[in-house]
């Protein structure tokens, strides 16, 4: 008999073992410990905690162990567990501007009060495999560095604060009233998108999806002629407003990546030309993701400044309903569940149509050939 | 025969029904205004499920929102019990909710599907989950939800009219088989889920509460039980629904939805209920079809 689907649980039960088989790989290669990922793969660590939305980097440790490597699924492992978590409360804003830094630089201005702190960056590596990491040679390394002979400042002010000061960029106020800011995990997107929502999304948005619209800005679709006024990285303190004792209190300690791009607007009949910016903001060290989220942020506020708007970048609803690669993911990955109703139902209309199509041609067949006898 | 009930015990790591109670009480809200606006698709706050969004975290929020300790769920995915999807769903309520769950229609409580609707009519206090990938059935038409809220708002379809028109106009067909749009209680235009329009006759004046849940598209919407459900069409071109010149291969049933099973690479082909569960019923009540006769023929 042809019963094609029974034992499916047994089925589904045999691939968790053979997937944890996999995962593990060969068994006389030492385990990976999550302190080992923790601390020697940062970058996939901070990636996970920024598009899982989660600042945990020993949960995202163990998220990208069980995931076997896969970031988008580590993500997805991170979300599902974020959603069980209770919410206390909210915390103080955050002022990057006292971030304990490891990492500043700005591309608009030679020298900037703070300086410029070129920190751990790939920036400037040559891209040739380090082969004496091959063989467990990271020990031999150099000496560690001796402190810098200028302590880095406490409190660093942003390029574009000086910017605002002399009023060559947007102002950026507290809205009237300071109204509580959208919530994306507990409220559905619906537009227009305020840009709290708009950061938001972005914030937990894909990588690949921002550096790709990013880049489309780049390249025509959507000019903002951007310059890459700040991009600081370091750990800050992050406080809370406790009400029974009526002051803040510093409950731990996060590392961000900020960027603040800007990019010129052209002035219309009320405004003068001015600069403009976008922002981007990832937990842990993100690079790449805080600039293009700066890009894209920018490119989502076209309409707003009164430019054309047209190009993907531009769109609202295309960029954020399309930057979540959990969204994406399941979504695209659903096209492994059976769909044999949805095709049957396709295949019967397909078979009726071709008949119907070779019927007609049937009876049409006679008179070409009865034309073609008299032609020839 | 069928109706392999289960209890699973319940894993008390979790909240019951996995999402918290606040959660459930914003589902619900939800849920209770798309019952009172038939077809419209109601926003909700949807939440990351630890299955993947598409495989059917919508119908798993409105599950969770409306189980209780004393209901049984049964849960298909195209029509069978047994196909993985819904196995894994059936594996993940019994695991958080510890309720019964079966195979029987009739025994169930709720009924949550993926692209089908059971063949054994559904009865009063019943409640029909549908998982939807898609819910705005204009998206085809216009890729903004901006100006599909709008459409629906002033209730302006007819771009959907001429789209089916251009079907029969290019091919002599409708040439939508599945998720065939409808219009709920003369007002809203709804997307059925990716049934095929096979099913779509049974939505309308079901005793049955359907619910619709779309989890990454964050909408939900209802059809309350003996509501008007009507099928697009034009008079010259009425609605009609699939039909087979074979019968199912093992109950004989001629009214069934078929799946069609390929034997080999000759072309040979047989038909079967894609609901497996009615099948099974039929044949354990004595009906038979080609197979079995052909077995029990070579048996002797």
């Amino acid at each position: 008999m042809y019963v094609a689907v029974k034992g499916g649980e047994r089925a589904i039960l045999n691939s968790y073992r053979m997937l944890d088989a996999y995962r593990r790989g060969d068994t006389s290669i030492p385990e990976l410990s999550l302190a080992q990922i923790r601390e020697q793969m940062p970058l996939a660590v901070s990636r996970v905690m920024a598009e899982g939305a989660l600042y945990d980097p020993h949960l995202a440790a163990l998220a990208i162990k069980q995931a076997a490597g896969d970031v988008l699924e580590a993500v997805f492992l991170l979300r599902a567990y974020r959603t069980t978590l209770p919410r206390f409360g909210y915390t103080q804003p955050a002022d990057t501007a006292r971030m304990r830094l490891s990492r500043r630089i700005s591309s608009t201005f030679k020298d900037v009060p703070g300086g410029q702190i070129l920190g751990p960056t790939y920036d400037y590596t040559q891209r040739l495999l380090d082969f004496s990491l091959e063989a467990d040679g990271d020990e031999a390394h150099d000496e560690p560095l001796l402190p810098a002979e200028q302590p880095v400042a406490a409190s660093m002010p942003r390029v574009t604060d000086l910017l605002q000061h002399d009023d060559l960029i947007d102002q950026e106020p507290i809205p009237p009233g300071d109204p509580a800011p959208f919530d994306l995990t507990r409220q559905p997107l619906s537009f227009p998108a305020g840009r709290d929502a708009r950061l938001q999304n972005l914030a937990r948005a894909d990588e690949g999806f921002l550096l790709s619209m990013g880049y489309s800005t780049q390249r025509g679709y959507g000019n903002t002629h951007p310059f890459a006024a700040e991009i600081r990285y370091g750990a800050l303190e992050v406080d809370m407003f406790i009400e029974e004792l009526g002051f803040a209190v510093t409950i731990g300690e996060i590392e961000l990546t900020e960027c603040q791009m800007v990019s010129q607007f052209s002035g219309n009949a009320q405004e003068a030309p001015k600069f403009t910016r976008g922002y981007g903001l990832t937990f842990g060290y993100g690079e790449r993701k805080a600039m293009s989220m700066a890009l894209v942020d920018r490119a989502l506020k076209a309409g707003e400044l009164g430019e054309a708007a047209t190009a993907p970048a531009n769109d609202h609803e295309f960029v954020l309903y399309h930057s979540d690669n959990v969204e994406a993911s399941g979504f695209v990955q659903h096209l492994k569940l059976p769909h044999y109703v949805d095709f049957q139902a396709n295949l019967e209309l397909l078979r009726h149509m071709r008949d119907e199509q070779t019927a007609a041609q049937a009876a049409e067949m006679p008179h070409i050939l009865a034309d073609e006898a008299v032609s020839s | 025969m069928n109706a392999v009930n289960t209890t699973v015990a319940r894993d008390d790591h979790y909240n019951f029904a996995y999402l918290d109670e606040s959660t459930k009480r914003m589902l619900r809200r939800a849920l209770l205004k798309a019952v009172a606006i038939p077809g419209y698709q109601v926003p909700f706050g949807s939440r990351e499920m630890p299955l993947p969004y598409g495989w059917g975290t919508g119908g798993i929020q409105v599950t969770a929102a409306i189980i209780g300790t004393e209901d049984v769920l049964k849960v298909i995915d195209q029509g069978s019990d047994d196909t993985t999807n819904a196995i894994n769903i059936r594996r993940f309520f019994g695991r958080v909710t510890g309720v019964r769950t079966t195979e029987s229609t009739r025994e169930a409580t709720i009924v949550q599907t993926r692209h089908r609707i059971p063949e054994t009519p559904l009865r009063e206090g019943q409640i029909m989950v549908y998982q939807v990938p898609i819910p705005e059935p204009l998206r085809w038409l216009e890729p903004s939800e901006t100006e599909t809220r709008t459409m629906h708002a002033l209730a302006e379809y007819g771009g959907m009219h001429v789209k089916l028109y251009e079907d029969i106009a290019q091919h002599g067909h409708i040439a939508t088989t599945y998720d065939y749009p409808v219009i709920v209680n003369g007002r809203y235009m709804m997307r059925p889920s990716p049934i095929p329009k096979f099913d779509n006759p049974k939505l309308d004046n079901n005793p049955a509460l359907m619910l619709f849940g779309a989890g990454r598209e964050k909408r939900v919407y209802a059809v309350p039980p003996y509501t008007r459900v009507k099928s697009l069409d034009f008079e010259d071109h009425p609605f009609r629904v699939e039909q087979w010149d074979q019968c199912c291969d093992l109950c004989g049933s001629t009214h069934t939805y078929l799946d069609e099973i390929i034997l080999d690479d000759q072309g040979t082909r047989r038909f079967v209920c894609s609901d497996t569960e009615y099948c099974a019923d039929r044949q354990a009540n004595g009906h038979t079809g080609p197979a079995l006769t052909v077995d029990a023929e070579a048996s002797v």
